[in-house]
């Protein structure tokens, strides 16, 4: 009998074209690449060779029916069943299959450039289909590129998006789970009651019991405490909901008598003591200066007889139920806090008993936060004196800001100017110092010489010269026209602006398509396997195609632009020129070894 | 001033035009074997009252920049009717007068040309224009022209540059025409940097034909124009220590000097740097 472990499994089976069909039979052979099936009779035309990469799938019949098939489903639709002797031969060639259909799949996803075995077309989940089909609808680009090189034939599918990986898992991160938030209306016990027995239905999804854990600690804490020890799972939730159904007849007399009766009851029907004291440590974190007390009075709500009429006169209860009285606002309030807090745990709502304990757990660790109270005593005292100091009398907090002390500001300008002068052409000559012959009174004097005598004579006349002002145009259009070989150093324009649109695009396509072609190309180095060789070689010969290709293009522009567009294609002449120096090297290195073995042997 | 009207004339064609006059008299008196003052004037005068003749709501207002003062001394639309630019000289003539009135230095020939207060100027062009601008019917497109000869006072570098920045960010552009022997590095940034356009004239017998060619149109004019381009400017900065020009090295947190090497104190502000590598908030950073 063979063994799992085995490479090899040998069995003798029926090749069936259909179920019904009665079959050839022969023998079948599994490895772990492939199965053949080879039939008794060796005239039969039923002979199979077919690998396990090319199998989607693998169906079976049942232990104990009449047949015992099994069903390899073919990725192009086709199918082989055969029928087994007997289960326990059928059985273990199943669990190889299985084994050897996965084992397919992930080399083919994982190490898609195995090397000597060029897998044609990868095995790729829909979704990874999906979000390449994206990212090239996305960026034109890129898709350019793809299907100059993919469809070109000069890379493969799975080389062109290799070095794209980080491309490929940014948009995938770029789409985080999104969170959803809980619900923001608040789970009022809407009794389902049927009019005819006394019978009330709640209605109690694992998201309105998440909720209803967030919101009430109390809740949390008894289930926690009662299941499954003390209760079931449903009888908590029944005492729960009508422990509900009491608060929302708002008759607290009863269910301060049921209370009594029942202390599990009582639990749900008495104020929630954590958040109790939940409010009390919230409240300390208010600003100390304000007293919420002394604020009570100016809301006038809170007053019988002030603000909005009421008609219940249950106020005037007895102490002993004061417990039992909920108020609708608090309850608002805790719902508000809950919903704007989100969803703090990330666990499946399924299990209620981990929800709750997770749920108790981040409680934990908040309290734990600000436990120590001396701390928070101390930081409310110092946050007292803050809000209360009068500013006038205090000294500066922080240390005072020293005033920019510049002692010498000529350095920024020199540190400057030798560039800028030589930017202009001035020689340093041309930078030498006027020297000033006479004295400030004199300046002043000539100055105002100046000023009145052409206050007397008037504008001289004519303005300017007509053989001075033809000079002036002269110098200035050819200083403009002039200004035209400047381009580039001015990095407000591109030299790719000047160029026709034809070109410019040319000379894009063709710096992106080189640089994928040169990332793949020395990425395949060192050669160690002959798939690379044959690799760097399809690379190579895909870059001298576009190497002409670069020389027509400078040499269709015009002459004015030809300096411009060779100073742009000189580094990607550059770079391909050092890869195929690289490659010519890397080949007469080859030849000399393979040379140099029969020589040493 | 006229309390602010709600709705202001827009209007792409009218100019406000501020010219800075450089006033220097050592720098006059050095070059005037070349080019006098008084022939400056004129050619200056006759652009300007070409501003004026352009429209009819174009606005000029002359600054004058001493060594000691600056001055405004002529504004367009002062008088009740469009004055002609000549009224400017008896204005011109008080404001020598009162500039040296305010030297101190009474004989220091051999000294040096020493520069204007180009800082002062550029300010004061700029308040005119930001009063412009919140008062008055009209919103004009504001320029200015600085007219400028003498060499550029490294001592006010801080001022001008923040006049250069404000200037930019009220996208007022800064022309420059610069009729001295050198060029002026702070003129370059000046108009590099608000978008103007700088002009060192050849031929300054024709100053009126560069300034009527390139600096005469207004600024929306100026879009369907070719004007001399800026050649670019060499923002490389050179180290304050050894003045080469440096591609990498060390800059004082505080004040942003250049060091080519690691320094223990800012010879600029005073700061002292720590140790690299520490966390001491003054240390120099490598860029």
């Amino acid at each position: 009998m063979a063994d799992k472990q085995q490479q090899v499994v040998v069995k003798r089976a029926r090749h069936k074209s259909s179920v019904k069909d009665p079959g050839t039979p022969g023998v079948l052979k599994l490895t772990k690449d492939r199965f053949t099936f080879m039939p008794n009779d060796p005239s039969s035309p039923v002979k199979h060779n077919v690998e396990f990469r090319t199998i989607k799938g693998h169906k079976f019949t049942k232990d104990g029916t009449k047949q015992a098939l099994l069903n390899l489903t073919q990725d192009q639709g086709g199918n082989y069943i055969f029928e087994f002797e007997n289960f326990p031969d059928r059985n273990v060639c199943k669990d190889f299959v299985a084994s050897a259909i996965a084992l397919s799949g992930e080399a083919g996803r994982t190490v898609p450039e195995k090397p000597a075995v060029p897998i044609q077309d990868e095995q790729l989940s829909a979704a990874e289909m999906e979000r390449r089909i994206k990212l090239l609808q996305e960026d034109s680009d890129l898709q350019k590129l793809h299907k100059q090189f993919v469809i070109g034939g000069i890379l493969s599918e799975a080389e062109f998006w290799a070095t794209r990986k980080k491309l490929l898992e940014q948009n995938y991160s770029r789409r985080p789970k999104q969170r959803v938030a809980l619900k923001n209306d608040m789970w009022s016990t809407k009794p389902l009651a049927d009019g005819q027995s006394n019978r009330v239905t709640f209605n109690l999804t694992p998201e309105i019991i998440l909720q209803i854990f967030a919101e009430k600690p109390a809740v949390r804490q008894a289930y926690l405490n009662f299941v499954p020890n003390k209760m079931t799972e449903k009888e908590f939730w029944t005492k729960y909901s009508r422990a509900e159904y009491l608060h929302s007849t708002k008759n607290v007399i009863a269910a301060a008598a049921e209370a009594a009766e029942d202390e599990e009851l009582a639990v749900f029907l008495k104020q929630d003591d954590m958040l109790v004291n939940e409010a009390r440590k919230k409240i300390r974190q208010v600003d100390p200066t304000l007293d919420m007390e002394a604020d009570e009075g100016d809301d006038y709500m809170h007053l019988p007889d002030h603000g909005l009429p009421r008609n219940d006169n249950k106020d005037v209860l007895d102490s002993q139920y004061e417990p039992y009285r909920r108020s609708f606002s608090q309850h608002l309030n805790q719902h508000a806090a809950v919903v704007l807090q989100g969803r703090v745990i990330d666990v499946e709502l399924g299990d209620t008993r981990s929800v709750a304990e997770a749920l108790a757990r981040t409680k934990h660790a908040e309290l734990a936060k600000d436990a120590s109270d001396v701390y928070l005593d101390k930081e409310r005292l110092e946050r007292i004196s803050r809000m209360t100091e009068i500013e006038d009398l205090q000294a500066p907090r922080d240390p005072a800001v020293a005033p920019l002390s510049i002692k010498d500001p000529r350095d920024y300008f020199d540190s400057q100017q030798a560039n800028a002068f030589s930017t202009l052409g001035d020689t340093v000559s041309g930078a030498k110092q006027l020297k000033c012959s006479v004295s400030t009174r004199e300046a002043y004097c000539s100055l105002k010489e100046c000023i009145s005598e052409i206050k007397f004579q008037g504008l001289t006349e004519p303005t300017i010269n007509s053989e001075v002002a033809f000079k002036v145009l002269n110098g200035l259009a050819q200083n403009i026209s002039s200004n035209k070989y400047h381009l580039g150093r001015n990095p407000n324009e591109s030299v790719l602006d000047s160029l026709p649109k034809i070109t410019r695009e040319e000379l894009l396509l063709h710096w992106s398509s080189i640089q994928e072609l040169l990332k793949h190309f020395w990425s395949s180095y060192p050669i160690t396997t002959k798939y690379l060789l044959t690799k760097a070689t399809k690379l190579k010969d895909a870059m001298s195609q576009i190497y002409p290709k670069l020389q027509e293009i400078k040499e269709s522009v015009q002459s004015d632009l030809r300096h411009q567009v060779s100073l742009l294609v000189q580094p990607m002449l550059q770079a391909l020129d050092a890869a195929f120096a690289h490659y010519d090297a890397d080949v007469q290195n080859r030849l000399a070894r393979s040379g140099e073995r029969p020589n040493g042997f | 001033m006229s309390p602010p009207v709600p709705s202001k004339i827009l209007t792409d064609d009218v100019s406000l035009l501020m010219v800075l006059i450089d006033t220097n008299p050592h720098f006059w008196s050095s070059i005037k074997p070349h080019f006098s003052f008084s022939k400056f004037l004129s050619h200056v005068l006759a652009f300007l009252n070409s501003i004026l003749l352009l429209n009819q709501l174009n606005q000029v207002v002359v600054i004058a920049t001493g060594i000691n003062a600056c001055g405004y001394v002529f504004d367009s639309s002062s008088g009740s009717v469009s004055q002609r630019a000549e009224s400017l000289l008896p204005k011109l003539e008080e404001f020598a007068e009162n500039d040296e009135s305010l030297s101190e230095r009474d004989d220091d020939s051999g000294n040096g040309v020493g520069s204007s207060l180009l800082s002062g100027s550029l300010s004061m062009a700029l308040c005119y224009i930001q009063r412009v601008f919140r008062s008055g019917p009209l919103h004009p497109q504001p320029r200015i022209l600085c007219l400028h000869g003498s060499p550029d006072g490294p001592g006010q570098y801080v001022a001008i540059m923040n006049s250069i920045f404000s200037a930019q960010r009220s996208m007022v552009p800064i022309d420059s025409c610069v009729v001295g022997i050198q060029h002026s590095a702070f003129l370059q940034q000046a108009s590099y940097i608000t978008g103007g356009v700088y002009l060192k004239p050849q031929q300054l017998d024709g100053l009126f034909q560069y300034l009527a060619t390139v600096f005469a149109t207004d600024l929306h004019s100026r879009n369907f124009l070719r004007l001399p381009k800026p050649v670019g400017v060499d923002f490389r900065a050179s180290c304050f220590c050894h003045k080469n020009t440096i591609d990498m090295g060390f800059i004082c947190s505080v004040c942003l000097s250049i060091f080519c090497k690691h320094q223990k104190k800012c010879s600029t502000c005073g700061s002292t740097f720590g140790q690299a590598k520490t966390h001491d908030p003054s240390a120099s950073q490598q860029r």
